[in-house]
């Protein structure tokens, strides 16, 4: 029985072969290198400019990237690591695993200042409210207003335990609430539907008409007109302003690969990397792209405050938030 | 000597679990058990609404699954076999998929709320309970089914010369067969629904549905705090062992009454009457529609063939090899708990197989993961780790099928090996394995649609080369492809269902 189980699975994945020329490991998310991601185009595109062959190593996302970083330690296989937050980049840079990018930062095009030595962005989004045009005519103009808003109304969150708008979304109501941020989520807690483990359920659910209304990215919109030609899900603007999610890469220090790794993070901030992100990443790129973004990404909601706590704050404070969060909406 | 094997089955568990948790507490140790006692609050309301979902779920699926499985055995229907089958798919599915199988029907938007035009809300505890009975129901049933079938045929014939009521029956026959798997099938359900994440988080409203297995899931994830989670897993460990020795005090086990295993033999089976038909019509309505719901939102979609068979190739392979392996952990295993003298015996085969289920697999690839970490994670390591693990989650399904048709049919026949002078290796060939032939194929269908619908083990070691039917249905999800993941998802319960139909005529075949 074992014999062509054997067989089968060497069918199934005989495609590596063994090569000569130097290889860059980059540590990356799943849907980033699935075959409709950004990731394929990219390994192609780099490959005839560096002479190298890049191998991406799939992990499910930024947060298990790190922890498979912190268990390896040294003895890590990555030379690159691409597709951690800022709100874990106090985290990584604690694994002292981290070198300098020597990027000029001066190239991104992001609606903040970017400082950070080690990690260099390569890409942005908004979180925002997505809802579903056919069931909510006036949908919340604030944070406030979805707070404050009709309690029939709901809408479905993201676990901040578990998942990265999840907290993307603790954080925006911390930066708009401050120390009221638990009266706010207790009053919330009534229009609160589901809060799933992941950005998948929640948007599964929202997509089967569940609720009206999900915790997703102003970019959302944009893949439904696009890939399905529907103007049906909006992003709500709210007025306050939005969180921001910048997701960056960091290349090892120690790697025996590492200028090799400066230069795919010299790429990755060229024209040639940034063309993939918006229609396959469905995010904002982080610099400049070879032609102008698609007419579609114009329509979308452009926040007019951009909220975004530094990685050490989150680091210190994320465990003390996110009781917070527990206390407010458990009782 | 035929305890030798199982023995070693045991270690070979029982090591496996040591290499999980023990690395994760090593690492915990390292860091001087920074988290200090995980006895908070918090944990105490955790705790609370992780056994009272848990007891609820299993009480529900349980209770409900006595009477559907008498009620499918005494009777004859056209698409009969078709129902018995179809109750093996619910398993076959990953959390995330049966979710939105189960909203399609019982949702705010779903089809009974529209049906109804009365608003519906299964976000909390409902949701949960609904998810589990979904899930734990159907297994029930097959597994008090297959008891039922063990039964020989003599008493069924002597209830007929007899002119036993239908009643009679049940309380003289029928009941003491159920009960013969009643507390294996509970236990394993509550600690099924113990180790729940997915479809509890998802439906339970909010972060008051909470369980051991979230806690632990975010103290080893989103904090990175080994020493935290090491603990609470050793709070689950304790917890549920007690738990489960405490429900083997309670196993009953079924004397005499031998059978070759063949279907209802002495039995004639009626026509249902309107009870039964209203008991069967509304498990298979519960259990159909969502699977329908499934089917339909999969078929107008745009399928994904090629994925789709790379993906189905990889998950038929991990299938395959963890069918294989839980099998000959637990043929051993069945076969010592069978002839093993004292209640701890049994019992600690008991907990040794349900072991898998209690110690939570993000601990166990945690472990396994520092220990591989020297060698890189290689595709071919990926595979191993992934089967491996798939084989510690079906084997607690395999050892429930096969302990206790072992106790069944292996005891009767040693009197008769015995002075035949048949022994050993023999003996397992020419006269255990073909009468057990029926529960063999029935643990492997089981087996099969367990590591057929991990998306656990998967995605804490999969990788880009290693995509099974499940992670491929995640990643569309997760890139907005809710359509394709649809198309996938029904991809998987055909190639489920077929396997499983396969299996059993195989069973069937003597």
């Amino acid at each position: 029985m074992k014999k062509p189980a054997a067989i089968l699975y060497a069918l199934v994945t005989s495609a590596v072969a063994a090569q000569a020329a130097p290889t860059l490991t980059v540590y990356t998310y799943e849907s980033f290198v699935a075959e409709w991601g950004p990731g394929p185009k990219i390994k192609e595109k780099f490959e005839k400019t560096c002479g190298c062959t890049v191998q991406w190593v799939a992990i499910a996302d930024g947060v298990a990237m790190l922890n498979r970083l912190k268990l390896e330690g040294a003895a890590t296989q990555a030379d690159v690591v691409l597709g951690l937050d800022t709100n874990l980049t106090a985290e990584a840079k604690e694994t002292g695993l981290f070198g300098a990018h020597h990027q000029d930062a001066s190239q991104l095009s992001l609606p903040i200042a970017w400082t950070d030595a080690d990690f260099l962005p390569f890409d942005y989004g908004h979180f925002a409210v997505v809802y579903d045009t056919e069931k909510m005519t006036a949908p919340p103009k604030s944070l406030d207003d979805l707070v404050n808003g009709d309690q029939n109304q709901k809408v479905i969150l993201e676990d901040p335990r578990s998942s990265t708008p999840g907290l993307g979304f603790l954080l925006w109501m911390k930066s708009v609430y401050g120390d009221k941020a638990g009266e706010a989520w207790h009053k919330l807690k009534g229009r609160i539907l589901a809060t799933t483990p992941g950005w998948s359920e929640a948007y599964g659910l929202f997509t089967k008409g569940e609720a009206p209304m999900v915790l997703s990215y102003t970019t959302s919109p944009a893949y439904h007109i696009v890939a399905e030609n529907t103007q049906r899900y909006k992003a709500a603007s709210f007025n306050e302003g939005h969180y921001l999610q910048v997701e960056v890469a960091g290349l090892i220090d120690k790697s025996p690969e590492r200028a090799l790794a400066e230069q795919f993070m010299a790429f990755m901030i060229s024209p040639a990397f940034q063309d993939e992100i918006p229609t396959s990443n469905w995010m904002f790129p982080a610099a400049k792209t070879s032609a102008p973004l698609p007419e579609t990404f114009n329509t979308l909601v452009k926040p007019g405050k951009t909220f975004l706590y530094s990685p050490e704050e989150v680091a210190k404070n994320r465990r003390s938030w996110i009781d917070e969060w527990l206390n407010a909406v458990s009782q | 000597m035929t305890r030798l094997p199982a023995i070693f089955a045991l270690a070979v568990i029982v090591v496996a679990i040591g290499l999980g948790i023990g690395p994760v507490i090593g690492i915990g140790l390292g860091q001087g058990m920074a988290g200090a006692s995980p006895f908070d609050g918090y944990l105490w309301q955790v705790l609370r609404f992780t056994l009272l979902q848990a007891g609820l779920s299993t009480l529900l699926s349980v209770g409900f699954a006595i009477p559907v499985s008498w009620a499918l055995f005494r009777t004859t229907f056209p698409g009969r076999n078709l129902v018995i089958q179809l109750f093996a798919l619910p398993m076959a599915l990953p959390a995330i998929v049966a979710v939105l199988g189960i909203v399609a029907i019982f949702g705010r938007a779903g089809l009974l709320a529209k049906a109804s035009g009365v608003p519906i809300d299964i976000y909390g505890l409902g949701g949960i309970l609904i998810a589990h009975v979904f899930f734990n129901l159907p297994f029930a049933v097959r597994l008090f089914m297959q008891r039922l079938d063990g039964v020989a045929p003599e008493p069924w014939r002597l209830a007929t010369q007899l002119g036993f009521s239908t009643g009679d029956r049940f309380r003289l026959i029928g009941w003491p067969a159920i009960r013969s798997g009643l507390t294996g099938a509970a236990s394993l359900i509550f600690l099924l629904c113990t180790a729940s994440f997915a479809a509890v988080l998802t439906l339970g409203g909010g972060p008051r549905a909470t369980t051991l297995e979230v806690a632990i899931y975010q103290a080893l994830r989103f904090d990175f705090d080994p020493a935290r989670a090491g603990a609470l897993a050793l709070v689950q460990l304790v917890l549920c062992a007690v738990l489960v020795a405490l429900a083997g005090q309670y196993a009953l086990q079924m004397h005499g009454g031998a059978s070759l295993a063949s279907r209802r033999y002495g039995f004639t089976p009626a026509s249902p009457g309107l009870a039964d038909t209203l008991l069967i019509g509304t498990a298979t309505l519960f259990v159909a529609a969502p699977l329908l719901a499934i089917v339909l939102s999969g078929i107008s979609a745009s399928f994904a063939w090629s994925a789709i068979a790379r993906a189905s190739l990889t998950s038929a392979a991990i299938a395959i090899a963890s069918v294989v392996m839980s099998i000959a952990l637990a043929l051993p295993m069945a076969f010592a708990m069978a002839r093993a003298q004292s209640r701890a015996g049994q019992t600690s085969f008991a907990l040794a197989g349900v072991l898998s289920l209690i110690v939570p697999p993000a601990v166990l690839a945690t472990g396994w993961f520092v220990l591989v970490a020297g060698f890189g994670l290689s595709r071919w390591l990926a595979f191993l780790l992934v089967a491996a693990m798939n084989t510690l989650m079906a084997l607690p399904f395999a050892l429930g099928a096969l302990a206790p048709a072992a106790r069944q049919v292996l005891l009767p026949h040693d009197r008769l090996c015995a002075s035949l002078g048949l022994g050993g290796l023999h003996r397992l060939w020419r006269i255990d394995l073909p009468l057990l032939r029926k529960p063999l194929f029935f643990a492997a269908g089981i087996c099969f649609a367990v590591s057929l619908g991990d998306l656990t083990a998967i995605s804490l070691f999969g990788s880009q080369d290693l995509v099974t039917l499940p992670s491929l249905i995640y990643a569309q999800m997760g890139s907005y492809r809710i359509d394709s993941a649809a198309a996938t998802a029904l991809v998987l319960m055909v190639l489920s269902i077929s396997v499983i139909i396969l299996a059993e005529r195989q069973g069937r075949q003597s």
